[in-house]
């Protein structure tokens, strides 16, 4: 991967589950970075500080394939390791495939409700969501408006900016002119150092067009996001990590808590890997993310597999307590 | 279409792609013949030459699909009824491959056509 910039205002410390990565957001006191964290935190109230988050992505509740027969357990795992970590993280991010698609009458809204029902699980106070795909194309986010709300908006936490944002309810992959309105209006209001955490389904950049991985306006978002100093995109979409650097702005790609797609450039076609009974979260790993530690590698990704309980004395478990109690 | 995304596809010499032109009734004479349904495209696979003008006449037979390709620089919505025309000229022999980029179900994904320019 390309290094961040050891400037940068937002400083990562992750562990990936799956479904996503664990953040720690490091407030640097001094600086315009300080400034601008204490400005956003003058402007909604709260106290800037350090804090950690979870993405989960990707979790299409109702899937009942031969990639992964055992629907929703990866998931309710995923649940259980975010909830035994010593440092309990303050939000979590789902980026979408929240469900997956049914058009038999009210079997879509039954895989909603069973997402809430495991999603509620987590120890955390805040969870936010946006769509994907499976989730709001269909209907154009009709059913999602229903369980979550809005399927784009922002919020503040601690200092730092999010934007939600909806590249799927139009049915093709795009954002669209009436959201990219919205985006300018919302970014105005803050300095070029904010920290910004865009949080969204698809990636916004090129990664993969002949995948479907790329969002057809999502050169408009980034150039809204250009002046901005600290930005990071999390996506999901991709079933795979995968981080890329643009300008300012980093994407982090989450894998799914349901099954995994093939490295694009190993010239193999687009199905998901094959489900292997004796390693069931094979691939749906947990992504680590250090920045900081190490002066030539200012930014560090690890790869731990999400584990079993009954393999709790894995490589995988080892790191991510480790990892937990750093945090 | 988007004109910068056009422009893209002339710079990388991949295509010259001109835009579509929605219409009515069956594919013009020349014109390769496509259609869309879910999860597939009828060919799947067409062969084109490089260097030569190409006609598509994509129709739709049942839900609104997409017709997308960043290589040749189209990106098309396909209405049931209604015959969307696509004019371009592969400039380079390969194998590129088209998507449906309309979200259509569960077997979306897999939706693609195969060009083969030779």
């Amino acid at each position: 991967m390309k290094p961040l910039d050891r400037r940068r205002f937002f400083k990562i410390s992750a562990v990936g589950l799956g479904a996503g990565a664990l953040y720690q957001f490091a407030a640097p006191a001094l600086g315009k970075a300080g400034e601008a964290a204490r400005r956003l935190g003058r402007m909604n109230g709260e106290t800037p500080g350090s804090f950690s988050f979870v993405q989960f992505s990707d979790t299409h509740v109702g899937f009942n394939g031969a990639p992964n027969p055992e629907g929703t357990r990866a998931f309710e795992r995923a649940v259980e390791m975010v909830n035994a970590l010593e440092a309990k993280p303050e939000l979590v991010l789902f980026t979408g495939d929240l469900t997956h698609d049914s058009e038999k009458p009210g079997e879509h809204a039954d895989r909603m409700r069973l997402f809430k029902k495991i999603a509620s699980g987590l120890a955390v106070s805040k969870v936010h969501c946006v769509p994907g795909e499976h989730d709001a194309a269909l209907d154009g986010g009709v059913l999602f408006r229903d369980a979550f709300g809005p399927t784009s908006y922002s919020f503040d936490h601690r200092g730092v900016h999010f934007i939600g944002l909806d590249n799927v309810s139009l049915g093709k992959p795009a954002v669209g002119r009436e959201q990219l309105g919205w985006l300018r209006n919302d970014l105005a209001r803050f300095p070029k150092t904010a920290p910004i955490i865009v949080f969204t389904h698809r990636p916004l950049f090129d990664l993969r067009p002949d995948w479907e991985w790329f969002t057809s306006d999502g050169d408009q978002v980034l150039q809204a996001l250009a002046p901005y100093e600290n930005v990071t995109v999390l996506y999901g979409h991709i079933h795979r990590e995968d981080i890329h650097r643009d300008g300012h702005t980093a994407h982090y790609a989450s894998r799914s808590l349901i099954f995994a797609f093939p490295d694009p450039e190993a010239g193999v076609p687009k199905k998901p890997l094959p489900f292997d009974a004796a390693k069931p979260f094979a691939n749906l790993g947990i992504r680590r993310i250090t920045a900081g530690a190490d002066a030539s590698r200012p930014v560090t990704v690890d790869e731990v597999e999400l584990t079993l309980k009954e393999h709790a004395g894995t490589v995988g478990m080892q790191q991510l307590r480790k990892e937990g109690e750093a945090l | 279409m988007n004109k910068a995304r056009l422009t893209l596809a002339f710079l990388a010499a991949a295509a010259l792609a001109a835009p579509a032109s929605p219409q009515d009734g069956a594919a013009p004479s020349g014109a390769v013949a496509i259609t869309a349904k879910r999860f597939e495209f009828e060919p799947a696979e067409i062969h084109l030459k490089a260097g030569e003008d190409a006609t598509l006449a994509v129709t739709s037979k049942d839900v609104t699909h997409g017709f997308f390709s960043r290589q040749f620089g189209f990106d098309e919505d396909l209405v049931p009824g209604k015959t969307v025309e696509v004019h371009f000229k592969p400039a380079n022999p390969g194998r590129y491959t088209v998507i449906c980029d309309h979200y259509c179900g569960s077997g979306h994904g897999g939706m693609k056509l195969t060009v083969v320019v030779e």
